[in-house]
């Protein structure tokens, strides 16, 4: 019997595990000393972190299957958390129900494959539905904000997101085995390096204020630094979980690094609009999943078609 | 009164749909009874608020908590009256009561006395969504008969926008709960009830408000 090596996808879901294992025990520990909000911010992002890691196993070990419609339990949770902040009519509930409905639909085409009703079921049938739907009601005030709050609303929540569970129904490249999960695997282990990354450039070398109307704290050093890091770790990465030449691992680290930012940016936006306060941000319901998804929905379409046009 | 059915109805209904079809948020739920006798007073926008308040407590505790509710809406021979009596548990209380000599919170009385919570929603009616009406006084003569007996306010917000009055399938909203402190008797009407209205603008105020056009 031979040792094979695991494959790249499984040892570094390994080790997240064991990073995971060392950060629950580590803020179960320093619980008592440090503030109870930030305690508890903490303690849920570790949670969703055992989520992600949880969904990759499963996707890998049992069927990818399951993941998918974790990631379509996902989108029903976002998708009603915006519903819950943004404004909606009164009339419209019969129209909501029909919004809720176009999820398992989009997943299903999803799950299966089905590239060309996966890619306009929402942005076209569900868009052009909706409105017919809602003027049966025959209530014109206040239509037009209300068939946007809805299909925005989709769009992020369900439509991007559903491209993470597209990735994993992909077919095998040559030469990489799991390749779905492996390139999904990198997307989001980028997009939240690219988050910190910013994150802690803006906090220790920011000093050009940009974008300081939608939230204090965003730099130039931070957007142009992150975002080479993120270039940095894409070229790193790419040989354990992507077919990418080091031309297209930059390409896929320059896009990542800026529509992440540009996706937390714009949600931070949406959310400023619809006034919630960041205290209330790391709550489920009240803006917390949102607020953890912000840059993946906006990364997840866009590398999703990247590697659909190179590979596939 | 039916206690399996009770219970399942809480476990495989009442739970689901408040848990994972909504989505709840519980502010201070250690201050809930976890025994009885007590009196439960919330705001009244849905008939999902019964099923919300239900479905907080343990599974063990339900066939203990009875909602109080209205006979001329729930007793309507049929269906209904059997559904409201065998796996809602409502205690019925005849709003008209009085004028025919009965005293309507006869049954209340003797759910207190065996040590049960009751559910009371003293705006009476659901009215608009998400809006407080004025309270009805009948939870004053609960409190007055036993003034021991705590009385905890909750605070619901999002049920009245998932299914409010004349809807009846709830849409998937998030749905704030908070969990006031208890209080008994004041020793006076007008006092019991300014306590009780206060309770609830305190709580109204601790739970962000939803948008709502």
């Amino acid at each position: 019997m031979t040792l094979r090596m695991p494959e790249p996808v499984f040892a570094a879901l390994g080790v997240a595990v064991a990073l995971l294992v060392i950060a629950t025990v580590g803020a179960s520990v320093s619980s008592r000393i440090r503030r109870p909000l930030r305690d508890a911010e903490v303690r849920l992002r570790i949670r969703m972190w055992w989520y992600i890691v949880g969904g990759f196993f499963m996707a890998l070990v049992f069927d990818r299957r399951l993941s998918v419609v974790a990631l379509g339990l996902v989108s029903f949770v976002a998708f009603k958390e915006f519903l819950t902040l943004a404004p909606t009519r009164r009339a419209d509930s019969k129209v909501l129900l029909w919004a809720y409905l176009a999820i398992p639909v989009q997943y299903f085409w999803a799950g299966s494959g089905v590239y060309g009703m996966f890619s306009v079921f929402i942005p076209v049938y569900v868009f052009l539905l909706l409105p017919m739907r809602m003027v049966l009601i025959g209530e014109t005030h206040g239509f037009l904000r209300a068939v946007g709050v809805i299909h925005w609303g989709l769009m992020t929540t369900v439509f991007c997101v559903s491209h993470l569970a597209f990735m994993l129904a992909l077919p095998d490249l040559p030469g990489l085995k799991n390749s779905g999960v492996s390139l999904l695997f990198y997307l989001v282990v980028l997009t939240q390096l690219n988050d910190t990354a910013h994150y802690l450039v803006n906090r220790r070398f920011g000093r050009h204020a940009v974008l300081a109307t939608v939230r204090p704290g965003l730099s130039v050093e931070g957007m142009l630094a992150g975002t080479g890091l993120t270039m940095l770790a894409a070229v790193a990465l790419a040989p354990w979980f992507t077919p990418f030449t080091w031309l297209q691992a930059i390409t896929a680290g320059l896009m990542i690094g800026v529509f992440g930012f540009i996706g937390f940016v714009a949600t931070t936006a949406v959310e400023r609009d619809l006034g919630v306060s960041e205290s209330r941000h790391f709550l489920p319901g009240h803006g917390g999943l949102l607020e953890r998804l912000d840059s993946l929905m906006f990364t997840a379409p866009l590398f999703f078609h990247f590697v659909y046009d190179q590979f596939y | 009164m039916n206690k399996l059915l009770r219970i399942l109805f809480v476990l495989l209904v009442a739970k689901p749909i408040i848990v994972f079809w909504l989505g709840l948020t519980v502010r201070h739920r250690e201050r809930l009874p976890t025994r009885g006798p007590a009196i439960i007073a919330g705001n009244h926008n849905s008939h999902l608020d019964t099923v919300a308040l239900l479905s907080l407590f343990p599974l063990e505790e339900v066939p203990n908590v009875r909602p109080v509710a209205a006979a001329d809406y729930f007793m309507k021979p049929g269906f209904m009256q059997w559904f409201s009596l065998n796996v809602v548990g409502i205690i019925p209380v005849a709003r008209r009561g009085v004028a025919e000599g009965i005293d309507p919170l006869e049954e209340c009385y003797r759910a207190l006395e065996r040590g049960e919570i009751l559910l009371i929603f003293p705006e009476g009616s659901r009215g608009e969504p998400e809006q407080m009406a004025e309270l009805k006084s009948g939870i004053s003569y609960l409190a007055k008969r036993f003034p021991t007996v705590p009385v905890i306010p909750v605070f619901m917000r999002g049920l009245g926008k998932s299914m409010g009055k004349g809807t009846f399938i709830p849409i998937p909203f998030f749905v704030d709960v908070f969990v006031g402190r208890p209080f008994s008797w004041t020793g006076e009407k007008n006092s019991f009830m300014d306590r009780l209205r206060d309770a609830f603008a305190h709580l109204q105020k601790k739970v962000p408000a939803q948008p709502l056009e």
